[in-house]
């Protein structure tokens, strides 16, 4: 009986996230077969359930060659692109917000809780709403086209600060009192003490900053022109012709699962860390 | 070495809690003074005060020549032991008593014998190794002792540092503290707000309350002579039992009777209060002490001593420590104390009369 019981609750919530995982995968696995295959077969409506007989083939040109017609640049260039992108953009959001919200915990100076509040306003503000002042003021600084232009409008981050703030409020003051017995000033306790505590709150955010920065669409868009800037999630969708020509699908899935791979090797890497960060504080 | 001296020293809160109120004490060199009092009588902020983590509102502080008002915690030549221990958790023990020596520029072999050395004496050598987290209650008080002796500072400064501990743990590190402060013969300030651990660690105790001094000398001295009600009933356990008194001739009446000799007080017209503590009420009758009728309500066996809760005619409670001949509940006795230990103080003032 007690058996039984104790199987059960095994089964159920096995049998759950099995379902949850065949969800996903599902069509993440059809991705790969479409990868896998001569252009034909996809674009004949028929693919088969397994995968085919040209997957070197055609991951080779995807990252080295590209497709023949509408993106001129490989694959290759556009992780790399996208890399960049998502690295600045996660590791500068830290960056500054942990130094704004250091500065908005540890130190009384004038219009102190107007920067918070300011900070925190703009969390209604996320680029999409901005988008024109921003793409002007990018413009006119000649940013069109560069890094900077595709990651600096991104970087500020009312979120991590807020986040770094409330994980700031929870270290006990007495720590900052014995390092300053201890003859730590300002920046040595930054250094010594809060950075090494926050290391599990920095790899949590970095592994949903960097996912942020990947998936960016619209800004990209707007910024880059030039082919050898294109960030691959832009590329994805500019291979897929909607007139005349033909898509080249199985490209199109080699890429879809090439530009998967980054963010999903940042969570395996970080995932201790990442979930240390996201219950535990180290106190 | 060096004497602490505080002069009038104040502290006003932003917000306007006035938390320490003019507070004038010294602390010989090489002396271990205790600050007691209840919660939020402003222990921990003169105590901060003199660490320099907390500004001076007005007033003085001297630690040895140095007037250290303005001076940085890390150049007033002190260390502290929070009561939270306040260890840096992402480092090891070693590392948490090298810290402050590596920001001072210490040279890295001087680092290394002054913390093993204060881990030998502390008994923590096996741990050097380990983070703050993976270590018991008691020893990471250890660890923080450890931090503030490395330094070779010349004040210590303890902030409750037992109060974390079970009582059997607190008893221990009780008596190492005290062999530790007299072995490394530094001034040191303690403070705690009980009252068996002022008493024994004190070699001057200062009381508090409300921000003021109530008295300030050798804990012997306040516990005999008591300068007002506060102090006494504060200073040993169970507490000193107070009793409403009028002038009766030449001797004392206690309200609905109860009490009689105890001759010779100068008794205010409105009335004073009667203090006794339990531990000097005894069951033989002593000639020209104070004699009290008690209904015995509830008897208390500790083991090697007997507390009787007794009741006067009014009601009110009298505790007497006894450690034979114990009475039955609900019988009736006569105790009595001595002329030198009854404690008159004034009803209003609640000052020694
Ligand atoms: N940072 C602060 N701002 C305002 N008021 C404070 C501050 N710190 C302490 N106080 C007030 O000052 C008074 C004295 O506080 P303090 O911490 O010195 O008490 P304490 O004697 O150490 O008490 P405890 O035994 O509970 O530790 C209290 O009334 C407290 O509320
Ligand atoms: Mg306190």
């Amino acid at each position: 009986m007690v058996e039984q019981r104790t199987f059960w609750r095994g089964v159920i919530p096995h049998l759950v996230l099995w379902i949850g995982i065949a969800i996903v995968a599902f069509p993440v696995y059809l991705a790969f077969v479409a990868s896998t295959h001569e252009p034909t077969i996809i674009s004949n409506g028929q693919m088969p359930p397994w995968p085919g007989s040209q997957m070197l083939e055609n991951y080779y040109r995807t990252i080295f060659i590209g497709t023949s017609g509408t993106t001129r640049e490989p694959v290759g260039t556009m992780l790399l692109n996208s890399f960049i992108m998502a690295m600045v953009i996660a590791c500068g959001k830290i960056a500054i917000s942990i130094i704004s919200a250091y500065a908005i915990v540890y130190f009384r100076f004038p219009l102190r809780m107007t920067a918070f509040w300011v900070i925190f306003v703009t969390l209604m503000l996320p680029v999409e709403v901005r988008i024109y002042p921003t793409y002007k003021i990018a413009a006119d600084l000649n940013l069109l086209d560069t890094y900077a232009g595709l990651t600096l409008p991104l970087i500020a981050s009312a979120t991590a600060t807020l986040l770094f703030r409330q994980f700031f409020m929870t270290v006990p003051d007495e720590l900052v009192e014995a390092s300053r017995i201890d003859g730590a000033g300002p920046f040595r306790f930054f250094k010594d003490t809060l950075l090494p505590l926050s290391r599990t709150n920095m790899a949590a955010l970095f592994v949903i900053l960097f996912i942020y920065g990947w998936n960016q669409y619209l800004w990209p868009l707007l910024i880059t022109t030039r082919d050898e800037m294109q960030t691959i999630v832009i590329g994805i969708r500019k291979m897929i012709v909607t007139a005349d020509a033909i898509t080249e699908w199985q490209l199109v899935m080699a890429t879809a699962m090439l530009a998967m791979l980054p963010p999903v090797a940042v969570v395996i890497l970080m995932q201790k860390l990442f979930v240390r960060g996201l219950v535990e504080t180290e106190k | 070495m060096a004497e602490v001296k505080l002069r009038d020293v104040r502290k006003t809160y932003t917000g306007g809690i006035e938390a320490v109120k003019g507070v004038s004490f010294d602390v010989p060199d090489g002396a271990l003074c205790v600050l007691v009092g209840p919660s939020g009588c402003g222990k921990s902020t003169l105590l901060r005060m003199i660490a320099g983590i907390e500004t001076i509102t007005s007033g003085e502080i001297r630690i040895g020549e140095r007037i250290v008002n303005d001076i940085e915690p890390s150049e007033r030549d002190i260390a502290m032991v929070f009561q939270n221990y306040a260890l840096y958790p992402h480092m090891s023990v070693y590392d948490n008593m090298a810290y402050g020596l590596r920001n001072r520029g210490t040279p890295k072999a001087e680092i290394e014998t002054r913390v093993r050395e204060a881990a030998k004496m502390l008994e923590i050598e096996p741990y050097l190794k380990r983070r703050p987290r993976d270590l018991s209650g008691g020893q990471r008080q250890r660890v923080a002792m450890g931090r503030a002796i490395v330094r070779k500072p010349a004040v210590f400064l303890f902030d409750e540092p037992l109060s974390n501990l079970d009582a059997k743990l607190r008893g221990q590190m009780r008596v190492e503290i005290k062999k530790l402060q007299r072995s490394l013969d530094v001034t040191s300030v303690y403070v705690t707000h009980d009252q068996l651990e002022a008493m024994t660690l004190a070699d001057i105790l200062v009381v508090l309350n409300l921000g003021q001094i109530e008295q300030i000398g050798p804990p012997l001295e306040l516990y005999s002579r008591p300068a007002s009600m506060f102090v006494a009933g504060f200073i040993g356990a169970p507490a000193m039992n107070f009793i409403p008194v009028r002038a009766d001739g030449d001797g004392l009446s206690a309200e609905g009777g109860g009490l009689s000799g105890a001759r010779g007080f100068a008794v205010p017209k409105q009335g004073a209060v009667l203090g006794v503590r339990p531990e000097h009420l005894t069951l033989s009758g002593i000639e020209g002490g104070a004699l009290f009728d008690l209904e015995v309500m509830v008897v208390e066996a500790v083991g090697a001593e007997t507390f009787i809760y007794g009741k006067l005619p009014t009601g009110k409670e009298v505790i007497v420590r006894l450690y034979d001949n114990i009475p039955k509940v609900g019988g009736r006795i006569t105790v009595s104390a001595a002329r030198e230990h009854l404690h008159l103080f004034d009803s209003g003032s609640g000052r020694r009369i």
